[in-house]
């Protein structure tokens, strides 16, 4: 069970048997009045999305969802492959199923593949990856502290802002929840 | 998670504009109340009895807790003869944060001896206008490419009406279904103050909180919030200066609490003590990080502040 102060972006619900993402959040509340949590809730099946606000006595039924490890192998039309390292056996995947995690998706990498009751239904990813810089504009020396920030390319093909002190080569640190630059990564 | 100090500094640097705007601001401010003749106080953030509220939770610190508001303390000095007054305090609630809250926020919070909540709304807005004038908007805020008008009078309507004009059903009937903090947050809230400053006034009397219910018309209180580009900026009213009527709301406030478990607070008696002899008066809180929110023109509160909690 969940209260409704646990809710928060990525959190995984199970509303009228079926499981459900929360892909927006807010906390809204009138200086007087009573807490609300606002959220945009995605059908983790379907796809199909509603909003739908929360107050703070509301409580939550969990998901049984479960990752296991798998291997991705490669795509194949508009379906991404994935192979059971313990028993071998192959699961697919669509594009709307892979969805954003796709900008963080290298060949033959390992992945932790989402089961809503032992069907596969997503790819559960870290909070956070580390990626190399695979192409990025050369740093104007002298620009440690303007704030500013430039594209750049990472391994899986994805572009990112960064501070302009990041050069190629380099690994960064990606929240995989927003797509955006954390800091960079030694090693 | 180790990051490199270049990464720290970078989130730093990139806020020196809205850094230096909130100083400003600050002084601003500040000119306008000394040149108007109100005294400056400071008053305790670490307090034994907040004021019970059934919808705002303190955080404890040792046996006492931090203060979620200055008002006690500031209507004590109103009642000891200190007829206009006005501090900036760090404020604490628990359990709020989100794009527009901290759970450790700024708050502007004055009071005027004589004053009801009508003339506290002409000179809010005096106020608002002097010091972003003083500033350099002359006539204009912009949030989101949208222009917000701040020109003098600005918009002012009941809570009875805004539900008329933009809810799905009348205030009444929110209340009566438990539902009007979600209606006003939903359906109401986005639609003020998007081209001018307005002025949400005669709340029902059962949200009164500490203000006076209108002699005129017993169903509202007499107070108000102000909206800026559907944000909740501030909150003033004629306060109660009844002491008895005062301590019946905070034990039916109290009950409601003890009902959720939140915090037991003790009675804040010296404050009702205090309540008998405090004149007729209007006090208004405006918070300083969303008023920077629409100078710095984002959408985010961490954005105004150098350090938000997560970032320590």
């Amino acid at each position: 069970m969940y209260t409704a102060s646990d809710l928060r972006k990525g959190l995984r619900l199970k509303i009228d048997n079926e499981p459900f993402i929360i892909t927006e959040f807010n906390f809204v509340k009138p200086g007087k009045g009573q807490a609300l949590y606002r959220t945009k809730l995605k059908n983790m099946l379907n796809g199909n999305q509603f909003e739908r606000t929360f107050r703070s006595v509301d409580n939550f039924e969990t998901a049984d969802l479960r990752e296991k490890k798998m291997q991705y192998l490669y795509k194949e039309g508009d379906k991404y492959c994935f192979m059971d390292n313990e028993n071998y056996e192959q699961v697919y995947l669509t594009e709307e199923q892979v969805g954003d995690a796709v900008n963080f998706l290298l060949d033959n990498i390992e992945v932790e593949i989402l089961l809503f009751e032992d069907r596969p239904i997503g790819i559960s990813l870290p909070n956070f990856v580390d990626l190399v810089v695979t192409e990025a504009e050369p740093w104007a020396k002298g620009d440690t502290v303007s704030g500013a920030t430039k594209p750049v390319k990472v391994q899986t093909g994805y572009t990112i802002f960064v501070p302009t002190f990041v050069t190629e080569g380099e690994k960064i640190r990606i929240d995989t929840r927003t797509g955006e630059y954390l800091t960079r990564v030694k090693g | 998670m180790s990051t490199f100090h270049q990464d720290d500094h970078f989130y730093l640097a990139r806020k020196s504009q809205t850094l230096r705007l909130r100083a400003r601001f600050f002084q601003s401010i500040r000119s306008f109340f000394i040149k108007q003749d109100f005294l400056e106080v400071e008053t305790p953030i670490r307090i034994p009895s907040p004021a019970p509220e059934e919808h705002i939770e303190a955080i404890p610190s040792g046996n006492w807790f931090l203060q979620t508001s200055p008002e006690l303390c500031m209507k004590r000095l109103l009642a000891a003869g200190y007829p206009r007054i006005f501090q900036f305090s760090k404020c604490f609630r628990a359990d709020e944060r989100g794009d527009r809250h901290l759970p450790e926020f700024t708050m502007l919070e004055w009071y005027v001896a004589q004053f009801n909540y009508q003339q506290l709304m002409h000179q809010c807005e005096a106020m608002l206008i002097a010091t972003l004038k003083n500033m350099g908007y002359d006539q204009y805020l912009v949030r989101q490419n949208r222009k917000i008008d701040l020109t003098s009078p600005w918009e002012r309507i009941t809570v009875a009406d805004a539900f008329f004009r933009y809810a799905p059903m009348s205030c009444p009937e929110a209340l009566a279904k438990d539902q009007f903090d979600e209606i006003l947050v939903e359906h109401i809230e986005p639609r003020l103050g998007a081209d001018r400053p307005i002025f949400l006034y005669d709340y029902p009397a059962p949200l009164a909180a500490l203000s006076k219910i209108k002699k005129s018309d017993p169903a509202v209180a007499e107070r108000f919030e102000l909206y800026i580009g559907g944000m909740e900026m501030a909150n003033g009213f004629s306060e109660l200066t009844d002491a008895d009527e005062q301590r019946r709301r905070f034990e039916e406030a109290s009950e409601v609490r003890a009902a959720k478990h939140w915090a037991h607070y003790d009675m804040p008696e010296k404050f009702l003590q205090a309540l008998q002899t405090m004149p007729e008066a209007a006090g208004i809180a405006l918070g300083i990080d969303r008023m920077m929110m629409l100078l710095a023109n984002t959408a985010i509160i961490d954005d105004v502040i150098a350090f938000p909690p997560e970032t320590l």
